[in-house]
């Protein structure tokens, strides 16, 4: 027997902000509502709820999970959180997808949720509580500065220079400007705004980052028969591949994120596709600093190790170009509410797809994209693939 | 996909009040080489994909599933943590096994809440930051009051509830890994101090430590791997109001609804007719009473009284915690449902020792999340 297919039909997004008003309850709430409301559906409609939020330090509460669910409208439903650290964004849809393809729901909401202002005076403290209580967190580390070790493993192996890297995040920020949900959209940044920001460990600088910020998206699954029912323009989940490595990230090769080939490759043998480079039309991979955009590219296969900054060089990165990279504005450029961030690169793919996308629409009705994200120690990949 | 799903494999480590000589990971290894032995199963080669129950706040670590991969074998694996209970755990196995792209899933829980100095401050956390906290109201404050008004609506008595704590900690003395074992009295138990009111010490479950891990497979998989597949007929979840302030506070509509939606998969119509054997949430002894009665074992207000007749002991009609339950073997945070689980799964093979219940076909287990959550899950296994 064949696999139950699974289709996106609607999806829903806050606003990315710095410092949201509204609790997370709330955020998730206004995510679930617009993501209904985009189908014409309502909560007695949905027969499972599906969440994901990153680490419960930020909302500094305990059974995050459970203090959302009414939020997400998970009540008198079944609900579960699921949670792969930074990866999680894009997870929470795969748990969708085995809802439904399971065979025992037709109809899944998937919520993301982050709130990171809430921590004070900065969630970056936060991350201190992610390392080993013994080997690792007397050292003080965050992640700034072990990114900092990643990049500077990824410039030296392949002679790449931080101008090469730079450029990710002036197009992602300027990508980011035609999108109504941005932080940190700057349609005039230049290559100096990134070298000349301020460093914070070197080689990472202030530009080279995604901005913390609050927001929540929220999308809609459904089966086959359903999905037909409820729209025109479905979009199908045509592969997921998701792989954790070790935690002793310590031995780990920090210039190649084998952990990403194998989600990757998981994806596409479920999808079917042989040559990804030509099948994927539009690619999201997780941005959260500039240069991990053109690490998981070498991962997604979509470049050759060490060649990924020359898909931004030649233009093929661009929104016009041949493979369009975070055309919704990434990370660096929407910003970086951690699980919701993964969730939105679904929903950009989703109306990407449709067609739906407004100034940021990616010329030349592409037919397949693909969503990646990354977490945890330098850790899990996690890959969706989506056609129409 | 695939319809049918098993259980081929158990491993756990035994469960105590302190495990000062081991680390959670050194636990979790223990448990899962005695599962993938049980299956016959190596980790590297034939687990496709693994599932973790977790919750940060228990383990002292953000984002925790990073730790969860490399004592189970499942390093460059897909594997994933939910942040539930695990019997949310096997059900999330469940569905991924029939999805059809995987064959054999392994689920691990575990506890490790002696290392927790402050577990009260702790799962006041769980709390709404807004409304509730501010009020300093201690977890088992909230369960005092849950209990109160079910006693309140249902007309069971303080004893009744008491008579759940004898029965089950008295059963534990026959589980091996269960620390908690004691024979008792109603008397003992309230003439024990009080928690809060009529919540009392002795009807708290004590925590433990332990881990423990099953091994999941496909039909095709199953039958080649076991000659005592444990089949998975139903798995149901469900979460009522997470608000303090807008839920039922007399029943358990969480496994109510859990059980719903286990029972329609699995074809079941009277569940005390076709249940032999239940393991059943009792990490606050009303909680066992509370939950036979929305898992439509018996009308409301009845689940003390058949209690207390004896209804639910081993040799009886329905034997409910014959393991020793939660009271008996400790509460074990996320590992509960599992614990629980994991007694039906030993019952259904017909190797529970001297607690050995006889002529078993199919065994049900139930879960909670705790105070405050409203949050619940149901499985039903047959042999």
């Amino acid at each position: 027997m064949g696999m139950r297919k699974v289709a996106v039909v609607g999806a829903g997004m806050t606003k990315f902000v710095r410092r949201a008003q509204e609790t997370p309850k709330e955020l998730s709430w206004e995510a679930a509502h617009m993501a209904l409301e985009s189908c014409e559906m309502t909560m007695d409609d949905i027969e499972a709820v599906c969440l994901g939020t990153a680490p419960d330090a930020f909302d500094g509460v305990h059974l995050n999970g459970e203090y959302l669910s009414d939020g997400a409208g998970a009540w008198r439903k079944p609900y579960m959180r699921s949670y792969v650290g930074g990866g999680t964004g894009v997870f929470v849809p795969i748990q969708g997808w085995y809802h439904i393809a399971s065979g025992l729901f037709d109809v899944v909401m998937v919520v993301a949720e982050e709130k990171m202002s809430s921590f004070y005076p900065h969630a970056q403290a936060a991350f201190l509580t992610i390392f080993d209580h013994t080997t690792e967190r007397p050292l003080k580390p965050n992640l700034l500065w072990i990114f900092a070790l990643e990049m500077n493993r990824y410039m030296t192996t392949y002679g790449i220079s931080k101008a090469d890297i730079a450029q990710v995040a002036v197009q992602h920020k300027r990508n980011a400007a035609d999108h109504p949900c941005a932080l940190l959209g700057d349609a005039n940044i230049t290559l100096d705004d990134i070298l000349n920001s301020e460093v914070l460990a070197w080689p990472v600088q202030r530009f080279d980052v995604s901005p913390v910020s609050d927001g929540a998206v929220a999308v809609i699954l459904a089966a086959e028969h359903i999905a037909k029912r409820i729209t025109d323009k479905p979009v199908w989940i045509e592969g997921v591949g998701w792989t954790l490595d070790t935690a002793y990230w310590t031995n780990r090769d920090l210039a190649y994120p084998r952990y990403v080939e194998y989600a990757a490759r998981m994806a596409y043998d479920m999808a079917g596709i042989k040559e990804p480079r030509k099948e994927i039309h539009i690619a999201e991979p997780y941005d959260p600093f500039d240069y991990k955009a053109l690490h998981h590219l070498e991962g997604l296969q979509l470049a050759d190790r060490g060649k990924a900054p020359e898909l931004y060089s030649d233009g093929t990165a661009s929104r016009t170009g041949n493979m369009p990279v975070c055309p919704s504005g990434g990370l660096l450029g929407v910003g970086n509410p951690i699980a919701a961030a993964g969730l939105m690169k679904i929903a950009e793919l989703f109306w990407q797809l449709r067609g739906e996308a407004g100034a940021r629409q990616v010329p030349g009705h592409p037919r397949r994209g693909l969503a990646q994200a990354w977490g945890d120690l330098m850790q899990v990949g996690t890959v969706v693939i989506m056609g129409r | 996909m695939q319809e049918r799903v098993a259980i081929v494999g158990v491993g756990c480590t035994g469960f105590r009040s302190i495990t000062p000589e081991q680390s959670y990971k050194e636990m979790v290894y223990e448990a899962a080489m005695r599962a993938y032995t049980d299956a016959g199963v190596d980790p590297r080669r034939d687990v496709e994909s693994f599932v973790t129950v977790a919750e940060d706040f228990h383990e002292g670590t953000s984002i925790f599933d990073e730790y969860t991969p490399d004592q189970i074998g499942g390093a460059l694996k897909p594997v994933h943590t939910i942040t539930g209970d695990g019997l949310h755990g096997i059900a999330t196995a469940y569905m991924l096994i029939r999805t059809g792209q995987f064959d054999i899933v392994a689920v691990e829980g575990h506890s490790k809440a002696s290392n927790i100095k402050t577990m009260s401050e702790v799962t006041a956390y769980a709390q709404d930051p807004v409304l509730n906290r501010p009020l300093k109201l201690n977890s088992h404050f909230i369960a005092g009051l849950e209990m109160n008004r079910y006693l309140f609506e249902t007309g069971t008595s303080q004893e009744q509830c008491a008579a759940v704590v004898v029965k089950n900690r008295y059963n534990a003395l026959c589980n091996p890994v269960a620390p908690y074992g004691a024979d008792l009295t109603i008397e003992d138990v309230l003439s024990g101090s009080m928690l809060s009111w009529p919540l009392r010490m002795r009807e708290t479950a004590e925590h433990a430590d332990g881990a423990i891990l099953m091994v999941l497979a496909s039909e095709d998989k199953a039958s080649y791997l076991t000659d005592k597949p444990i089949w998975i007929l139903g798995a149901g979840w469900n979460n009522d109001s997470a608000a303090l302030e807008n839920r039922d506070w007399a029943h358990a509509i969480y496994a109510e609804e859990a059980a719903r939606m286990a029972y329609r998969q699995a074809g079941i119509n009277n569940p005390l007719e076709a249940i032999d054997i239940a393991e059943i949430d009792d990490t606050y002894a009303y909680k066992e009473l509370q939950a036979l009665e929305a898992l439509g074992f018996c009308r409301e207000g009845e689940a003390g009284i058949l209690t207390v007749e004896g209804f639910t002991s081993p040799d009886n009609d329905l034997p409910v915690n014959v393991s020793g339950g939660s009271l008996g073997m400790g509460n074990l945070l996320e590992a509960n449902g599992l614990a629980r689980a994991y007694e039906i799964v030993l019952q259904l093979r017909g190797e529970a020792g001297v607690r050995q219940v006889e002529d078993v076909n199919i065994g049900l287990a139930q879960s909670w999340r705790g105070v405050p959550s409203s949050s619940g899950a149901v499985l039903i296994l047959a042999n």
